[in-house]
């Protein structure tokens, strides 16, 4: 490739046992790029039927849905969205939330990466509880934005989780809230860049080269910018019209699942050639699809 | 690759004689390096400067014409290794390997299939470039095939095969079409390079290694052909990359001229979606040409949009006109909803109007290109702006219901917008997603 990821910074998720946590494993992150799989905690509203399909119905109850990806499609990382708890959602309470994370990390033993529902306000009260709900295990939280960022730091600290720091589109906003984070105490080698991308299609080149400029800018030796990066990139990419309309309204050009699947790998693989290095997807087929894609490139 | 001005000075009579035009010789120096001025403006340049002069001045990596006419393809001439530094120029090439093999029937079928795969997307033409006709059979059998592809696309064409004889047929068959010889090698070298010398045809070189590679269109410049694109053989995905990268590399940053041309791929993966993956990954990095071996819509469609998201250039987004477009057959009672000149922002907009099925009219505002949230924090879509562009455009000739629908996201400038504008203001959806059931729900 021609971005080596020489000196980004390994961010070490999920604590073993011996590390005083119950995780079968631990996830470095920046060191080979690798995948999640992303889960909800409540039953998708808006989600292509095809995911019914695929998860055989499992998606209205998330711990089934999280074992599945665990058991039958080998995850070694779930991402987890608490969408449940946004207030146009479910709006469910803190405790709530707090309660699903333990039980979450009772049913399945791989690390988890946890992002709150995007509701600042909403965030900052449930994201702190589920921080001392999973202590101990070493979580990735997220996500960190510029002017909401002291609440989650702090809980991240208080129970020694790491952290996502999420910028729009902009590698001097990512840097300045490197420095800040780190300026509360949490080191720099804590920090996951969430550099928010597009998906193909609907932007993905902007987020494509920020990533290129700061690994570049990384590797000439900027550790504020030398983290690795972290890709929502099934969240974006079924959004997309191409993974969604019919073929009866487009017709010619494959199923709307089969170009949700390109959609989604096709966006995966670009990104992993811009430096990234967790991708959290949705279709277990694409990310079969970009693990084989990830083999080829060792 | 370029000199740099003291290079030049160095090189240079230093009589400063100004015949140039330039006061000075240095002053000259610095015009050239910037390439705002021709050498040819100096009558001294001893013959020995000129040449080495002429060199400098040529692209690092040069361009390659495949086929003829409108929609020919060009190739090469890129100047940096990451797209932020400038930009990509000239978009890969992406075609499709046919073998002769196949039946009339079957290669009828495909060639149409590739053929027709054409789609407009964010204001571009988007489709395939080319067809790769692999001789397999008898030269016979590859004349025929040929002569089917021939007569059912325009596109342009890659010609495999490394028999003489059937090359030779084969360019006189497609003389007006320039096609694309893949491949000669070091062995083939003396029986194909009378061909390619005969009918002046781009040519793809390959060597598996980068050295032998560079040694061999040395030689091929020698002989006088420089329409060349390379190719280092099958290997694994990695190690491709490896190779495309320091093409580029060694091309841009080492003035290697000898690897300064555009690179060809060839998928090896045999799963659909893998060579999918696989032509991804050569498209964001260096591809010249990428050809596959199997053909799916949904994949051809993420890979030709891919393609499109990368060559890009950064510096500018994609705009369209700032007017006032009507959307179907639309009337005075018609909704209006108004968007940035951001074309994906436009286009994401038209879709979703589209689809809904009700007529409506799009005001595009200028905004440099910016899409809604960047523009309206750089102040270029704001209650100001879109009164201008109302005013503009004359909105009020066209829809007299006097309401207007803007991006979820812009609530905050109702209040404004309704006080310059005087019009109502309705706050749309924040996704595009949501237009749709939206209008129905105003109507
Ligand atoms: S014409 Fe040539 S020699 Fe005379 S000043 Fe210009 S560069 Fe120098």
């Amino acid at each position: 490739m021609a971005i080596e990821a020489g000196s980004v910074s390994v961010v070490s998720v999920g604590a073993t046992k011996t590390e005083g946590g119950t995780r079968a494993h631990k996830i470095e992150i920046g060191k080979k790029p690798q995948v999640a799989f992303e889960v909800w905690d409540t039953a998708p509203l808006d989600w292509p039927e095809e995911f019914d399909k695929v998860f055989a119905g499992s998606l209205k109850d998330p711990f089934s849905w999280a074992e599945k990806c665990v058991n039958e499609y080998k995850a070694k990382i779930l991402c987890v969205k608490l969408q449940g708890a946004h207030p146009d959602f479910e709006n469910k309470p803190p405790e709530a939330c707090a309660k699903f994370i333990s039980q979450l990390l009772k049913k399945v033993d791989v690390p988890l990466i946890i992002s709150g529902c995007g509701d600042d306000a909403k965030d900052n009260l449930v994201l702190p509880l589920c921080c001392e709900a999973a202590k101990n295990e070493r979580c990735l939280i997220g996500s960190a934005v510029q002017d909401n960022y002291k609440t989650l730091v702090a809980a991240v600290l208080a129970d020694e989780h790491n952290i996502i720091a999420e910028s729009p589109i902009d590698i001097n906003i990512a840097k300045q809230l490197n420095i800040l984070i780190s300026d509360m105490g949490l080191p720099l080698e804590r920090i996951v860049i969430n550099p928010t991308i597009g998906s193909l299609g609907y932007g993905l080149e902007y987020a494509y080269s920020i990533m290129e400029r700061a690994r570049l800018a990384a590797l000439a030796g900027d550790r504020t910018i030398a983290s690795p990066f972290i890709c929502f990139v099934g969240q974006e990419t079924w959004r997309a019209k191409e993974a969604r309309i019919s073929s009866e309204e487009f017709p010619g050009w494959g199923s709307e699942t089969e170009r949700g699947l390109a959609w989604e790998f096709v966006t995966a693989v670009a990104l992993l050639q811009a430096g990234a290095d967790m991708l959290v997807m949705r279709h277990p087929k694409a990310i079969e699809m970009i693990n084989k894609n990830m083999g080829t490139l060792r | 690759m370029a000199l740099s001005g003291l290079d030049i000075y160095k090189l240079l009579p230093k009589t400063n004689c100004r015949e140039c035009g330039f006061a000075t010789c240095l002053a000259f120096a610095m015009q050239l390096a910037k390439k705002s001025i021709s050498i040819e403006k100096c009558p001294y340049l001893s013959p020995e400067s000129k040449v080495r002069l002429e060199a400098s001045s040529l692209p690092p990596i040069r361009l390659i014409t495949v086929g003829e006419g409108e929609s020919k393809l060009q190739i090469g001439n890129e100047t940096v290794l990451f797209r932020h530094e400038e930009k990509f120029h000239h978009p890969c090439g992406i075609g499709f390997i046919l073998k002769d093999s196949l039946s009339d029937e079957e290669l009828k079928k495909k060639v149409a299939l590739i053929n027709n795969f054409q789609l407009e997307r964010v204001g571009q033409h988007l489709s395939v470039d080319l067809i790769a006709l692999k001789q397999e059979k008898a030269k016979s059998r590859f004349i025929d095939a040929l002569k089917i592809v021939l007569a059912n696309t325009k596109l342009n064409l890659v010609l495999m095969s490394q028999d003489p004889v059937a090359l030779k047929e084969a360019l006189v068959l497609s003389s007006g079409r320039r096609p694309l010889v893949y491949k000669i090698t070091k062995e083939n070298l003396s029986s194909l390079l009378p061909v390619i010398k005969e009918f002046k045809v781009p040519v793809v070189a390959e060597s598996n290694d980068i050295s032998s590679l560079s040694e061999l269109t040395q030689t091929l410049a020698k002989e006088g052909i420089e329409e060349i694109v390379v190719d280092t053989g099958l290997k694994p995905v990695a190690q491709k990359i490896l190779d495309l990268t320091q093409v580029r590399s060694l091309s841009l940053k080492k003035s290697q001229r000898s690897l300064g041309y555009p690179f060809l791929t060839i998928t090896s993966e045999s799963d659909n979606y893998a060579q999918t993956e696989e032509a991804a990954t050569y498209i964001s990095k260096y591809a010249g040409i990428v050809l596959l071996n199997h053909f799916d819509p949904a994949c051809v469609l993420s890979l030709l949009t891919l393609r499109q998201n990368i060559y890009t250039d950064p510096q500018k987004p994609l705009q369209i006109e700032p007017k006032l477009y009507p959307i179907g057959k639309t009337d005075k009672n018609s909704p209006l909803l108004v968007t940035t000149n951001f074309s994906l922002s436009y286009y994401t907009v038209l879709g979703e109007v589209e689809a809904s099925k009700i007529p409506s009219y799009i005001l595009s505002v200028d905004t440099e290109g910016m899409s809604v949230l960047t523009a309206w924090a750089a102040e270029k879509f704001n209650a100001e702006k879109i009164t201008e562009a109302m005013k503009k455009f004359e909105v009020e000739a066209s829809v007299s219901k006097k309401s207007i629908i803007i991006p979820g996201y812009l609530a905050v400038m109702s209040g404004d917008l309704q006080e310059q504008s005087g019009w109502e203001v309705i706050v749309g959806p924040k996704e595009a997603a949501g237009i749709p059931s939206f209008l129905k729900n105003i109507n």
